[in-house]
């Protein structure tokens, strides 16, 4: 049989993307349809005392202006979907649009919908609403402190949720003979997709139904809470979402927006448009990241990690987005040893509100911020016993033989070789030759360092049970339907709703292996809740993991309904039909045989099927995971730092990741390639920044600093295959993992170069001119023009 | 507010721009490749009621060899500053510092009068005008007038040119025979312009320094041009010794809030663009490798 798995074929969605011919929900146009605009506010927290809307509602061209008062008895709460368990987790009433206090730059006011963009956004000017400021905080430690200004009347101490994880380790860390305690910020991070949000609602008064498009990762969790937001029934709610140009998590939740011209599309009986421009995705959109981290690490003087203890402040914005509550707590928390067999561990967060965007999944999602600490720590712990990094890793990773692995906290490492992926990274980079080198190039004046990451992550989460345990208010099983027509091509629907990972040809790649037929014969179809039943969504690097199987399962449920009616034309036993490349054929009389397509064609004119069976031949399957699967690797990068600039170079990336079973290596380099960016933007350039007043001073791309291609050098990847053992395809899970490896990974490397300054540690990011005024203070300020 | 609301005139001769602008001074501005003005409109940080569109005067673009020196249209973009073999053969530098605007787009459609007229002491080309000692050829009032670039900038964002006046063109001074030039720019992460742009040119009298230019943009209030530090360089021998001693001059004259990483940065820059002048002049046999 060809083997179709494991080949890099080129993505079959790229065609239309690259050709324009997508349909993103922007590219959507309707008879009658208007455009809203949001009016948004300025400032970071102050009460509306007056809205004027009268000067708007005559402007040329608009069709109507609402305002918070308008919408408040009409639709629900914006809802959030993650309630972590015995977190004392508080509602965070989060209007569509304020209407008596805004609580971040850029809180929903007002909106003008009008017959153009232009001219919604002209009038959007003549809506005149007075403020009066009030006090704002901005970062996630000061609002906790006494007498910080409020978020939430309702929450005084701007405490969302208070989780803890884990077991009292003061006894540990007291007799500990080493303890490594440390302070980190993991800075916001504003996700920045290449298509902004979008959103088109289109209501039916006749049949009462509602359309929307929209940019969404989760199209049917969008249908489910919509659907008690604005009272329409799930049945006559239809959301599609075909082409949507990247998320990285921030277009999982449910937004003002779309609940905005979805009501107003019922109200004015238009269909209403709305786009964000790339500004209001800057300041509106949910970032990511923002913890502030108190971490401590207990070990032997011998290198043995014995426990590792982190208290977080996560800023979680101004309300408690969609998926929320679940990144710093149950993705974050409860992964803080990484990938080394450390015994205990403890967890405990602040979900902090503050006056800023909320803050949601990004890319990684609380692994990236746990990785983080722990990776650092583990630098940090070596420096202090004076013991090679990789050493200390070395020592502390889980073993092979340890697996499956439970963790401090419960969580059962499904499979895993760590040591492997390690040895593989370093025979692709010399490590001691590097130390030589390094070594002589101080003794020049110059300064590289190496930094290393070895990561896991833990992904495609599940089962329900588990979902539920954990609070996320969703099933995280995953749907397939692979639908054989009558000559035999096939659709395949899935309930992932994958927005630029490339499903439409890993999928066809998994269904064109299992049935037999070419990948040309298979489409794709995902992001309608009217063509599939019900779908989780794609995040949280799930898609291939439980998607991929939901479809491997409705393959043999297909297969095994051809069998028999193979088997009944052939006149033999089933078990006597032997399958091979789109051939039924009698086992030992190869040349009596009937085609796939053949059967297909029987099946669905039901001349003549065996006993019993139904006519049509399609397969439906819901896969629900037996648990998360862990993907996990070993990075390793070099760096040079200038000290007369505090420029870092990047000069070497190798990344060795074992994502279980590779079914498009060109689609699971590319995937590592866009976490790498992202994490090492991380390391290196992004950071977004609030000023006192709680305006985003960051909120363009000339001030917010994207990694461009030009910043990187070819990175070096590898691969080792270990697959996982509960998923029927043996797949974990890609989309994430260098956005958490790599971005220790170069913090390590920065603080080895800067090593002989005697600099441990500098906030992320990494700019020059911290790292020279770092270097510049360690060496005593000496006279600038010397 | 995807700009506020304007007129459209597309002018077919600098006569018809020049009347135009002079009818209504205050309300009009010129518009050029663009991409300065159209995106400071749709932020409605401008809002000229009046646009003038030169783009389709054929006199505006262009490069041409006259004599000791280019003229070059106002509306020539920076690609066909970078692809002009007249720039190649007299005014390299211009091609250095234009390639290294924004991306392919950005200088395509740019134009180097209109960069000049935003007057953003961010941008490349301030640098290069400052170096090669060009000259604005403007239209005004009471007709054609000349006066150097340097002394053009008033403050960011502010030029000297009347309400009436166009610029429509640049003069630049073609390079004595061997001249070594440099544009060393770092550009910012985020949005490309230049932290600190050095445009530098450089002439040797057997080993020693002969001439020398040295504009500077991006760093300080506005862009300067190093005098002080040109002083210094010429007669001397471009070794390490002159290269560490000449750092510190560029700050001299520049006019900018004190910012240690800022001084640092200039100083840094000013020594690695003579060293890499060094090796271009040491390439020719001019200047013997210390």
């Amino acid at each position: 049989m060809t083997q179709v798995i494991g080949q890099a074929l080129q993505r079959h969605e790229d065609i239309r993307l690259i050709r324009g011919q997508g349909q993103y929900t922007d590219d959507m146009k309707l008879p009658g349809m208007v455009y809203a605009h949001i009016v948004r506010s300025p400032y970071a927290h102050a009460k509306i005392t007056a809205i004027d809307t009268s000067r708007a509602k005559k402007m040329p061209g608009v069709v109507a202006v609402f305002s918070g008062q308008d919408l408040k008895d009409e639709v629900g709460l914006i809802p959030t979907a993650w309630i972590p368990p015995d977190a004392d987790m508080k509602v965070t009433p989060h209007p569509a649009l304020a209407y008596d206090e805004v609580r971040y730059q850029g809180d929903g006011v007002a909106v003008v919908i009008a017959e153009s963009p232009y001219l919604a956004q002209d009038a959007a000017l003549a809506v005149d609403i007075k403020y009066e400021p009030l006090k704002v905080v901005t970062d996630p430690f000061e609002a906790k402190a006494e007498g910080a200004p409020g978020v939430h009347t309702e929450i005084p101490d701007n405490v969302a949720f208070h989780w803890q994880a884990g077991e009292n380790l003061d006894d540990i860390f007291q007799k500990a003979e080493v303890v490594v305690k440390h302070h980190f910020r993991q800075q916001r991070l504003i996700p920045n997709a290449m298509e902004p949000r979008s959103a088109l609602a289109q209501y039916n008064a006749a049949k009462g139904e509602l359309t929307l498009w929209a940019t969404t990762q989760n199209p049917h969790i969008h249908r489910l809470l919509m659907s008690g937001l604005l009272g329409i029934p799930e049945h006559k709610l239809r959301v599609i979402a075909i082409d949507v140009g990247g998320a990285f998590g921030s277009k999982i939740a449910c937004y003002p927006d779309e609940v905005i011209v979805s009501w107003a599309s019922k109200k004015l009986n238009r269909p209403v448009k709305w786009t964000e421009t790339r500004q209001e995705n800057f300041q509106v959109t949910t970032h990511g990241r923002d913890h502030v981290q108190e971490v401590e690490l207990a070990g032997t003087r011998g290198g043995e990690i014995q426990a590792i203890r982190v208290k977080t402040y996560a800023n979680m914005g101004a309300y408690l987005s969609t998926a929320a509550p679940g990144v710093p707590t149950i993705l974050f928390g409860l992964i803080i040893n990484g990938a080394y067999k450390i015994p205990h561990a403890s967890s405990e967060v602040f979900g902090m509100l503050t006056h800023t965007t909320p803050v949601d999944a990004y890319r990684g999602a609380g692994r990236p911020e746990a990785t983080f600490l722990v990776e650092r720590m583990v630098d940090l712990y070596a420096q202090a016993l004076q013991m090679d990094p990789l050493e200390v890793r070395q020592k502390n990773l889980i073993r092979h033989e340890d697996f499956p692995f439970t963790n401090a906290f419960g969580l059962q490492y499904d499979s895993g070789n760590y040591q492997e992926t390690l040895s593989k990274a370093l025979e692709i980079f010399d490590y001691p030759k590097f130390r030589r080198e390094q070594e002589n190039l101080r003794k020049q004046g110059k300064y590289i360092g190496v930094g290393l990451s070895t990561y896991v992550e833990m992904c495609g989460l599940g089962p329900s049970e588990v979902a539920g345990a954990v609070g996320f208010q969703g099933g995280l099983w995953e749907s397939a339907t692979v639908r054989v027509h009558p000559t035999g091509k096939v659709s395949v629907y899935t309930g992932a709703s994958p927005h630029g990972q490339g499903e439409e040809t890993t999928f066809a790649q998994i269904v064109s292996q299992e049935l037999g037929i070419a990948v040309d014969d298979i489409e794709v179809i995902h992001g309608d809740t009217q063509q599939i039943a019900m779908g989780w969504g794609t995040y949280g690097s799930r898609t291939t993991a439980v998607g991929g199987a939901a479809i491997h399962m409705a393959n043999e449920k297909v297969l095994e309904k051809a069998r028999k009616i193979a088997a009944h034309k052939l006149e033999v036993n089933e078990e006597d039909v032997s399958y091979d490349s789109g051939t039924f054929s009698v086992r030992g009389l190869p040349s009596k045989s009937v085609t796939f397509q053949e059967v297909a064609l029987d099946a669905y004119l039901a001349w003549s099927l065996p006993p019993g069976i139904e006519p049509a031949l399609e397969g439906t399957a819901f896969y629900n995971p037996k648990n998360f699967t862990y993907p996990f690797g070993a990075h390793i990068a070099v760096v040079s730092v200038d000290p007369d600039t505090g420029d870092t170079t990047l000069l070497r990336y190798v990344a060795v990741d074992d994502v279980g079973r590779i079914i498009n290596p060109m689609i699971v380099e590319g995937q590592i390639h866009g976490g790498l960016v992202q994490g090492i933007g991380q390391a290196l350039w992004e950071g977004a920044e609030f000023d006192e007043q709680g305006q985003l001073i960051t909120g363009s791309l000339l001030d917010y600093a994207l990694p461009k291609a030009r910043f990187f050098p070819k990175f070096e990847t590898a691969h080792t295959e270990t697959p996982s053992p509960h998923n029927p395809l043996g797949v974990k899970g890609v989309g994430e993992t260098g956005a958490i490896a790599s971005t220790p990974c170069i913090v390590n490397a920065v603080m080895d170069a800067l090593k002989p300054f005697g600099i441990d540690d500098l906030s992320m990011p990494l700019t020059p001119p911290k790292v020279w005024q770092a270097i510049r203070q360690a060496q005593g300020k000496e006279s600038l023009h010397s | 507010m995807y700009t506020a609301p304007f007129e459209y005139r597309r002018a077919d001769t600098v006569d018809q721009a020049v009347k135009w602008l002079q009818d209504d001074p205050d309300n009009s501005k010129i518009l050029a490749g663009g991409h300065s003005l159209l995106p400071l409109m749709k932020l409605v940080l401008a809002q000229p009621p009046v646009l003038i569109d030169i783009g389709r005067i054929q006199a505006l673009k262009g490069v041409r060899s006259e004599g000791d020196h280019l003229e070059i249209g106002s509306y020539t973009t920076y690609q066909e500053l970078v692809k002009s073999p007249e720039v190649d053969a007299f005014c390299p530098l211009l091609a250095l510092s234009a390639k290294t605007v924004g991306d392919v787009q950005v200088r395509n459609r740019g134009t180097i009068g209109g960069s000049l007229c935003h007057a953003d002491p961010q941008a490349d080309m301030p640098a290069a005008m400052l170096a090669l000692d060009a000259t604005l050829v403007i239209e005004g009032p009471q007709g054609t007038r000349t006066e150097p670039y340097d002394g053009f900038l008033m403050a960011p964002f502010i030029t000297n040119l009347g309400a009436g006046d166009i610029l429509t063109g640049l003069r630049i001074p073609k390079l004595p025979q061997g001249a070594h030039c440099v544009y060393l720019k770092r550009p910012h992460p985020a949005s490309g312009y230049p932290l600190v742009g050095l445009a530098i040119w450089m002439t040797f009298e057997g080993q020693r320094i002969g001439n020398c230019h040295v504009g500077v943009s991006g760093i300080a209030d506005l862009p300067f041009r190093a005098r002080h530090l040109e002083d210094f360089l010429k007669g001397r021998v471009l070794d390490d010794k002159t290269i560490k001693e000449a750092g510190p001059l560029a700050g001299d004259e520049a006019s900018w809030e004190k910012d240690e990483y800022k001084e640092n940065l200039l100083k840094v820059y000013v020594m690695r663009a003579l060293s890499q002048l060094g090796e271009l002049a040491a390439a020719k046999g001019q200047n013997a490798k210390s």
